[in-house]
This record gives C-alpha cells, structure tokens and sequence, in this order.
C-alpha cells in the first residue's frame, strides 16, 4: 500500500515536471539570429527576445557619454539592423567587429538590446600597431607617471 | 629535454595503468593473491610517473622552456611567476594532465587506506580508477600531448588567457574543482567494485566511498563558490552565477553527489534505495564527464573553452563506453542488489530524504535538459538557440526553494515515524524563525513570491537546524551538568556526521540568503563622470577623484580613483576600479573594486574613459549580502570536514523509532570523547 503511493507520488511529480521542462523550454529559448534572418521573420520577429549576430557597420556607432544613449547597426553583409542600448560601449567595442545583442526587435524597426556581448575568438590575437594601450593612453599613462 | 623525459614517463605509465587493470580480474579469476601486490604497485607507478611529468612541467613553465609545445602556447617572460605556475591548468593540454596527476593522487590514496580490507572490492575499485586512468593516458599520449616538441624554439610566448591571469582566485578555483570532479571517480569506482565482487548487496561499500564522496564534494562546493567569486570579482558584470554551460556543468555532478550523500543515509539506516545509491554514483561520474566534454571539447565558447580539437569524440566515445558497461552491470545485477527494506511512517526522516533526492533529481534533470537542448536542437533542428535564463529562473528555482524547506523539516522528525501532533508540534518553532525572516524580507521591499518564499523556508530552515544544537546542547547541559561551550563541542565531536551535515546545511542557507537578497535588493546606475562629480546608488555616494593610467612588464593599467563617502559626506574610503590591458590581447580585462562589509558589497567597475582621462563612465551596482554566500561556502566546507572525521559507527539497524523521545535520535549515538 505504502509503496503504490510512493510510486503514485512519484510518477505524478515526474509527468509534472516533463511538461513543465518541455512547456518552459519552448518559451523560454532564445534564438540566435542574424540580420538577414530577423527580418525575414517579419512581424513574427517583433518583440521576442533574439540574439541577434553579426558585425558593427563601419562608422555607425554613436555614443552620447552624458546620456549613456549607445546607437550602432549591425550587418551581416546582406541585411542590417539598427541596435538601440543604454550603457557604456565594451571597451573592445570596434567598427567591424563581431558582436552577439541580445534583446527585442521593436516594432520602429530599431532592436532595443539589453546586453552587448563581443564575439572573443578562442585564440586571442595581439593588438594591431597604434592600437596597443601604451600607445593609445600614452599621454594619461606619463601625465600620472609624475 | 625536459620535453622528452616527461613524454616518455607519461608514454609508461599509459603502460603501467593497463597492465595494471588487465591483471586485476586475472589474478581475482585464479586466485592469484600475490598479483594484486603488482595491481597496486602499477598504481603507486603510475603516481610517480605522472608525479614526475607534472613536476617536469611545472619546471619548464618556470624556467621558460619554450621548446615544449605547451610552455610555448602559454608561457610568456613577462608573466608573473605565480600565474606561470598557476598556467599549468590554464590551457587544455595542461589540464589534461593535472587531471591525470589528480586521478593518480587518488587511485594511490585509496589503495593505501584501503589496501588490507579483505575481499575483491579494493582490488576492483583500483581496476576501476586504472581503467579511467588509462583513458587520460591514451589523452596525453595523443590529442592532448603537451609535450610535443617544438622547433625552432621561440624566444617568448604569448602567456596565458588574460582573464585566467587577472586573478589569484585562478590559483584556487581549477584546483579545487580538479579535487572534486576527480575525486567522484572514487565513489564510482567503489559502486563498480562492489558489483565485480558480489558485495553490492551491503552497505559496506557505500560507507567506504561516503567519505571520499563528502571530501570530494567538499572541494567541488568550494570549487562553484571559487568560481562564482572569480566571476564576480573579475567580469565586471556585478553578477556571479548566469545559468552559463560550464557554471551548470560543475553544478550537475554536485547535485547528484548531495542527492548521494542523503540517500546513503537513508541505505545505512533503513536498509533502502541501495540500487538507487549505487546509481547516483554512476551518475555522478558521468556527469563530471560530461561536464569536462562540455567545457573541454570547445562545443561551447566560453573562457573554459580552450581550443578545438579532436578531443571532444574521445570524450564522447568515453561516455558511450562508461554508460554501457555500467548498464550492464547494474541491469545484470539489479535483482540482488536491490533492497528490501520499506518506508516507515509518511512523517518521517526518510520521507524527507525521498523527496529530497527527488528535487535534487529533478534539479539536475532540468539543469542538463537546459544546458543540453542547444546542442541537441542545433544537431537535430540546424537552429542556433540558447536557453536563456528564465528558464533556469522558472524551472530550476521552484524546486530549490522546496529542498530548501525540507532542508528545515529533515532534521526536525525521527527515522521511522511520528504522529501527526508530534510532528506539528516540531513545525512550530520554525515556523517563527520563517516569519520572521518574511517579515524582514517584505519590510526592505521583497515582492516577488519565490524571494518571499525563499526568506520564509530559509527562516524556518536556519531555525530547525539550530534548533537540533540547541536541543542536544540542552540535553548535555542538563544530564551532565556540562558548561554550554563544552556541551556545544562535546555534541558535536560525539556525532561529527550528523551534526557536521547540519553545520552544512547552516552553510547552504547562508548562500540562499546572500543568493536571494543581492537578486532581489540590488540596485544600480551607470554614469559619466567629471573629476569632483558624485554619483549616488541606494544610499551609497562615489565621487571620481582622477583617472590615471600606469605600464606595469606585462600590461598596461587605466584605473579611476574615486572617494566613498559616508552619509554626512565624510570620505569613508576608496575604491579603484581597473581596465587591464595585457599586451598580448587586444581585449581588455575588466577589474571591478569591491567594497565588502556584513551588509553586502558596493561594486565599482570602470566601463569606458576619455583616452585623455577627462572623464570616467563608471557603473556602481549595492548588492546586499553577497559576502554572505563566499562565507556560507566556507561554512559548508567546515560541515563537511566535521562529518568526515567521524568514527565507526554501530552497524546495526536503529531500535524502534520513539514518537515521543526527547531528542530525535536515540542517545545511544553519543559516545563522549
């Protein structure tokens, strides 16, 4: 007797906790994006959380250091994308770099991104020369050396 | 030299583990005695010789031997000479073998202790650990080597991962997680013994492996905690647990490892869930398997991720190898193992611990359908997804927040049963302390229901293990007419497994507590700042006093020195947030300054600066009760290393349970030092 309740009990909180997994998964998984697909989706790309792939268009980041206001497209060579975010640009953040946003594409057309991640390739590379920070802060690295 | 020395002593151990484990079941199956002595010499053997490979390894790092190839992908001149040591676990090839030399220490370990029990359960628990031995071997001789020489020798190298050299909590992190993962091996291959030598249908061997299972998971609680601390204290991001893959895959084998070390309990006592036992054993080294296929294979980038290769179908085919021979060894002998003994009441310690192992099961099962799917739905769908955090959030979290309240109502009822009165009556007083901690909680602005529920259950949680000590204290106290110090250190010495588990469970329930408010209570603003400027978070005030930059041999530093003040503007202290840029990288390493106290942590980090040093854009997060959770793991390691002391304890099944005793075990558990 004790032992069918046992069992019952189990096999109830086993099928609760399939649906669960199953039902919470598929609302919960975020899709990995690029430019050319989000927009493909039309409508139903709007407003779902998205990470969303690709590079830094070439000249197109403004950065209001007062207001925090952070704008910049991301391309992935076919189809762009404007991103919208508040906070300070990574410092590696670069024209032509890859970058992975996540966030939600709003109905303006302007994906409003709550995190900015940088694509770090598992081999790091060197600093390209004029780029390496000794040269770039040179004059704050001496000013604080006296 | 040193290259080829190290390359041939692990080229013989390879040799040494599978002679070793090939003369095992032969000297067994002939009744060759005299063998084993050679099985357990092949062990010690294979000790030395990755013993004297790493050591090797360890001096060319030093010495800056770039002609071997792994010193030449990690070392550099101009590293400090800690994080070269250290650099020995910072790239792939490395850990692999400080993997091996962790494997080794252990196989060693468990024949010396263990080398005289009669029987062929140490002798096919050393076969086990030969066997997982020889697969790290055949690692070393081939996809990880590395000792591959290299020409022409290089005059520097890059040095190691700038992240895994920004902190000297990379010194103590990977170790403690190598002690861990590694050290499940031990229980594994107990549970494998005991099945080769028939002794499967006792109990003796899930006593033998509990205790290198609790050290085991002592390190690997420490390890997360390590590792949630190096998060925190080097991304920059004010966070330390994000439901990432690698953080999951150390979190798994500890959740079946903690399912393990209740269930044993429930084995010992009530002669149950043998079978059960025995799998959550295999499960755990499973997992730690998987768990480095995850973070090894570079199926997921991430820091932990070092390099493609061919590797992860090593790793795989090794899974795939476990998984079949220890089906067929538990499927073949699962009638007798498997054991008899039966439930007492519904309001008992075991009913508790049943459910226990079911959350924890079903915590580990949603963690690894979460961490998994993305692979799977890229496999099976050609979909790039990830499984965001509202999932762990929504799924995962529930089910803790249960385990955390019957971490409250384990220890509050006895092994066998109780009445209901009797069992409502021991509800009470932790009932209190949850509605105490609710009412703090709710008072400083908690709304969402699992923050409620999780300040209630850990309330009652914290009050119903305190409550045992203050019991057992009280009794001494009265009996024996012992001081309340005495009585305190006396009770636990006298049973350092029951009340090391509760000092644990005090442990985890301070992470709770730090878990649950720094996520609800924290705040914080990011802004641009002139020198001179304030910035106020949550009643906290920075000022920005310069920005200043410095060239130290490996990188160069832009820091931002800001003042603390107090409420009455009094400068309280200082903080100086960090941006290092290591020469070798073109990113740079973020480096928060975290100001602690009891209350919780203000965090600073430098998010972006004028190249002039005009100004500084800075984001200050006030995270409540964050030192709580790296002080609740040192609690738990503290739990754990009491109950692992124990003496033997009495092997026969406990008297009838009393309802009404006065203590919820009987006193015959004491024996006064």
């Amino acid at each position: 007797m004790n032992r069918k309740w046992v069992l019952a009990g189990v096999g109830v909180i086993l099928v609760v906790f399939a649906w669960l997994t199953f039902g919470g998964l598929e609302k919960n998984v975020v899709f990995f994006l690029t430019p050319q697909e989000l927009l493909a989706k039309g409508d139903a790309g709007v407003g779902v959380p998205v990470r969303l792939g690709g590079q830094v268009k070439p000249g197109s980041m403004t950065w209001d250091a007062q207001t925090l206001d952070l704008r910049f497209t991301v391309t992935d060579g076919a189809r762009e994308v404007q991103v919208h975010s508040t906070g300070a640009p990574p410092q590696m953040f670069r024209d032509g770099m890859g970058v992975i946003v996540e966030g939600r594409h709003g109905a303006g057309g302007v994906f409003e991104a709550t995190s900015l991640m940088v694509k770090h390739s598992n081999e790091y590379r060197a600093p390209e020369p004029g780029e390496a920070a000794h040269e770039k802060y040179k004059t704050l690295i001496e000013r604080s050396a006296q | 030299m040193i290259g080829l020395i190290a390359h041939n002593a692990l080229l013989l151990s390879a040799a040494v583990v599978v002679f070793g484990a090939v003369l095992t079941p032969i000297a067994i199956r002939t009744n060759r005695r005299e063998w084993l002595q050679l099985t357990y010499g092949a062990v010690y053997t294979n000790f030395l010789l990755v013993s004297l490979a790493t050591a090797l390894m360890i001096v060319a790092l030093v010495i800056h031997d770039f002609s071997v190839s792994y010193v030449a992908a990690v070392g550099s001149r101009s590293t400090p000479l800690l994080f070269t040591v250290i650099s020995l676990w910072g790239a792939l090839e490395g850990s692999i073998l400080f993997w091996a030399w962790v494997l080794a220490l252990y196989a060693a370990a468990v024949v010396w202790f263990h080398r005289n029990r009669p029987g062929n359960l140490v002798p096919y628990a050393s076969m086990t650990m030969l066997a997982v031995a020889a697969f790290f071997a055949i690692l070393l001789a081939g996809p990880a080597d590395p000792f591959v020489p290299v020409w022409p020798v290089p005059a520097d190298g890059p040095g190691p991962n700038t992240l895994l050299q920004n902190h000297v909590l990379m010194a103590v992190h990977p170790p403690l997680l190598y002690l861990g993962y590694v050290g499940m091996t031990v229980p594994f291959a107990f549970a494998i013994g005991a099945i080769l030598s028939n002794e499967a249908a006792s109990n003796d061997w899930a006593i033998l492996s509990r205790r290198w299972m609790l050290a085991s998971w002592a390190f690997l609680s420490a390890a997360i905690i390590a590792g949630m601390w190096w998060s925190y204290e080097v991304l920059g991001w004010g966070g330390y647990w994000a439901w990432d893959p690698v953080e999951n895959a150390s979190f798994l084998p500890w959740l079946t490892a903690t399912a393990y070390l209740h269930s044993v309990m429930v084995q010992e006592r009530r002669n149950m869930l043998r079978l059960w036992t025995l799998n959550l054993c295999v499960a755990t080294f499973v997992l730690t398997i998987l768990g480095t296929f995850l973070t090894r294979s570079g199926i997921l980038s991430s820091v932990h991720a070092f390099t493609t290769g061919t590797i992860g179908y090593y790793f795989l085919a090794f899974i795939a190898v476990v998984l079949v021979a220890t089906l067929v060894l538990v499927a073949g002998n699962a009638e007798r193992i498997r054991t008899t003994g039966t439930l007492g009441g519904v309001a008992s310690r075991e009913t508790v611990f049943l459910l226990n192992n079911l959350f924890l099961t079903a915590v580990m099962l949603t963690v690894l359908v979460g961490t998994l799917y993305p692979l799977v739905a890229e496999a099976i769908r050609g979909v790039k997804v990830s499984v965001g955090e509202p999932f762990f959030n929504r799924m995962a979290v529930p089910a803790m927040v249960a385990l955390i309240f019957l971490m409250g109502v384990g220890p509050a009822l006895p092994w066998g049963s109780t009445t209901v009165a009797e069992a409502r009556r021991r509800m009470i007083p932790p009932s209190i302390g949850a509605l105490v901690l609710v009412a703090i909680g709710v008072l400083a602005g908690a709304r969402g229901m699992y923050a409620v529920l999780a300040f209630a259950f850990v309330g009652y949680a914290a009050v119903g293990n305190l409550r045992e000590y203050w019991i057992g204290v009280r009794a001494r106290h009265r009996a024996h007419g012992e001081n309340w110090g005495t009585a305190l250190v006396r009770l636990i010495l006298g049973n350092r497994r029951r009340y090391g588990g509760y000092v644990a469970h005090i442990g985890v329930l301070l992470v709770a507590l730090g878990v649950t408010a720094s996520s609800t209570f924290r705040s914080e603003r990011e802004a641009t700042l002139l020198p001179g400027e304030l910035l106020t978070v949550a009643g906290h005030t920075v000022r920005l006093q310069s920005v200043w930059g410095r060239e130290e041999p490996q990188r160069s530093v832009i820091g931002a020195t800001m003042d603390v003040l107090g409420t009455d503007g009094v400068v309280i202290g200082t903080v100086e947030p960090r941006m290092n840029y290591y020469h070798v990288s073109d990113q740079p390493v973020p480096t928060p300054d975290v100001r602690s106290s009891i209350r919780g942590d203000l965090y600073v980090n430098l998010s972006a600066f004028e190249p002039n040093g005009a100004n500084a854009t800075v984001k200050v997060i006030v995270e409540p009760l964050v030192p709580w959770i790296w002080f609740g793991g040192f609690v738990i390691v503290l739990g754990a290393v009491i109950g692992m002391f124990h003496r033997g304890r009495r092997t026969t099944i406990p008297p009838a349970p009393m309802a009404s005793a006065p203590l919820p075990e009987p006193r015959v558990m004491e024996t006064v030092p």
